[in-house]
């Protein structure tokens, strides 16, 4: 009786990092977009569903491989960022940053909507089943395997460009000092937009990797954006490093609080948890105390 | 006094409306407006003071939800069961909101602890399908025809008049506020927190009075509209989308005056209904789609809303005539 009841546990540690991987992706997403713009878009998972539904077009109605439709779709919702940002953030820069975050709810509303009207509420998927890996008695999908795989590659990827390349220089300085970066010559306008698309292109790798998993719908982002931006708030809203471990932390609160009850238990868990948390460490699980 | 004379004809006027005028349909629609924007007042309580919550969804599906549940398991009629649930509410607004402002978590930090509140309230309801029906909603028992004591009442007259009561003394705790002291304080701690405190404000003091104010009249709401419809599901009555719902309406409206949340209702119930009947079934959608555009649209152009920004041309421009 013992043993079954520890392989089900390190079956859900298992499925609690693989689930983190991608949790961390999205996280990474939105700490990309705050940590340099100063602002939290709340309609962050609302692009994400799109990508899911660019994904499902490109490969179920058009027909397209799926390594061809992933890229056409992350490079769709990488220009949906950029937009987003040309349309709605720029004007409100200056404004309250409470405008900026209820700005952004207005464009999940809209995205929601949009979604509802132009694919109606079915529940549609890829039609892709990938097969289902047996470790002795524990079971894990290949599609979890690989969203987490190319979680990694795709975080790996981000840290390569933001210490590599000049502009990912640039995005970093500007994250630690906006005001004197213009002085220096960096053009914030251009910083902001690139920063726009990277965190929509990170938005549609997560719609690639989610779509294999879940099923589509136009409210499906709620199912996972307010767990991205507990994470990122539990992290400390900006710092990569903590948003990595944080969702770490609130997969495996998931995982096996789901273990022992139903799922529902292990949201509630997860949500409690990071209530405490903000009263114990109210800047961010890896801050310095002052 | 002219201004005083105006409340006064404005609310005798609407009292006596379902007497002149009482087709159920238009009444019922007016029903919803005014539970709709009593909990809009509610949250705008916080609001003008730039305490921006997302938990309010949570706060108004415990009102439903407490009221109903202590009625259907336990028998108590919601005339005890309402006190009973703003009193939960409260005590939970108490709860996540010490730490909250004893910790200083403001502005972005305090809009998504807040978030949270309302996700967990979503998921315990649907968690605890076994009493709460889960996710498919629930139905406070019926006893037939009107009852004072289970608060049912087939007549929507009846209703009509409840929900003008309750949202005439929302307005009215809106003007106690606005003429307190607290409401000086209030002002004072969104400018500069540290400011304030240092002029003698207690800070956490005075944005705990407003939020438990805010939260227990928006658990009244919940509670109210759970009566009146005679269903609640989660996600009519709480969770993040009831929260952003309702924060979108008082933004429209605007937060800064005391009939901005009303107007507020008015235009997304409105606008709703109009779409509703105009594409039938093919309106899905549509409604949020509307509402999502002009939300982002008035926080860019008219962050004061549309009474805010009609009452200040209004004075602008009379200001110009004096001269």
């Amino acid at each position: 009786m013992m043993e079954i009841f520890d392989i089900y546990l390190l079956e859900a540690l298992v499925n609690g990092i693989l689930l983190g991987g991608v949790l961390a992706l999205l996280a990474l997403g939105l700490n990309l977009i705050f940590g340099v713009i100063d602002v939290t878009w709340i309609c962050y998972a609302e692009l994400v569903m799109i990508g899911m539904y660019g994904m499902y077009y490109l490969f179920s109605v058009y027909g397209l491989p799926y390594w061809v439709a992933a890229p056409i779709c992350i490079l769709l919702v990488a220009a949906m960022g950029a937009a987003l940002h040309f349309l709605v953030i720029e004007p409100l820069l200056g404004a309250p940053p409470i405008n900026q975050l209820l700005a952004t709810g207005g464009v999940l509303f809209v995205l929601q909507s949009f979604a509802t009207v132009a694919f109606g509420i079915d529940f549609r998927n890829l039609g892709i089943r990938l097969p289902v890996l047996a470790l002795g008695e524990m079971h894990f999908s290949y599609a979890r395997l690989l969203a987490f795989g190319a979680a990694l590659i795709g975080m790996v990827a981000v840290y390569l460009f933001m210490t590599r390349t000049y502009t990912g220089t640039a995005i970093r300085a500007i994250a630690q000092d906006r005001q004197i970066m213009a002085l220096m010559g960096v053009d914030t306008k251009k910083i902001y937009l690139v920063t726009s698309a990277l965190g929509g292109g990170l938005a549609g790798l997560a719609a690639c990797l989610l779509v294999l998993q879940y099923d589509v719908h136009p409210f499906v982002g709620l199912s996972f954006g307010p767990i991205t931006f507990l994470i990122c708030v539990l992290g400390g809203l900006g710092n990569f490093v903590g948003g990595f471990v944080a969702a770490f932390l609130f997969a495996e609160i998931i995982s096996l609080g789901g273990l022992f009850s139903d799922l529902e238990w292990g949201y509630v868990l997860a949500f409690a948890f990071f209530i405490v948390m903000m009263f114990i460490r109210p800047a961010g699980l890896l801050a310095k105390r002052s | 006094m002219n201004k005083q004379l105006a409340w006064g004809v404005g609310l005798v006027a609407l009292v006596a409306l379902p007497f002149v005028y009482r087709d159920p349909y238009h009444l019922h629609i007016l029903v919803l407006i005014l539970i709709w924007s009593f909990a809009y007042t509610s949250w705008s309580m916080m609001g003008r003071f730039g305490l921006v919550s997302l938990g309010h969804g949570g706060f108004m599906g415990v009102g439903a939800y407490v009221t109903t549940l202590l009625w259907n398991h336990l028998g108590v009629s919601p005339w005890i069961g309402i006190p009973a649930a703003m009193l939960c509410a409260g005590a939970l607004a108490l709860v996540v909101a010490y730490p909250c402002f004893r910790f200083r978590i403001t502005g972005h930090y305090f809009a998504l602890v807040t978030l949270a509140l309302s996700g967990i309230v979503l998921q315990i309801i649907i968690a605890t399908r076994d009493y709460t029906g889960g996710s498919l909603g629930y139905t406070p028992e019926r006893t037939k025809g009107s009852h004072i004591l289970a608060l049912q009442f087939d007549d929507k007259v009846v209703w009509y008049l409840i929900a003008l009561g309750v949202w005439a003394s929302g307005l009215a705790v809106w003007y106690w506020i606005d003429r307190s002291m607290s409401r000086y304080a209030m002002e004072a701690i969104s400018e500069d927190e540290d400011a304030a405190a240092a002029a003698g404000v207690n800070v956490t003091a005075e944005k705990l009075r407003i939020t438990v104010i805010s939260a227990v009249m928006t658990a009244m709401a919940g509670a109210l509209y759970g009566q009146y419809q005679m269903f609640i599901a989660p996600d009519t009555v709480s969770g993040i989308a009831v929260s952003l719902q309702m924060v979108f309406a008082a933004v429209v409206g605007g937060i800064y005056v005391a009939l901005g949340p009303t107007i507020g209702a008015i235009i997304t119930i409105m606008l709703a209904e109009v779409l509703r009947i105009g594409f039938g079934t093919k309106a899905v959608g549509w409604d949020n789609l509307v509402y999502g555009v002009l939300l982002v649209v008035f926080i860019i152009f008219l962050p004061k809303g549309i009474l805010g920004s009609l009452l200040d041309w209004l004075k602008s421009s009379g200001k110009q005539k004096n001269r």
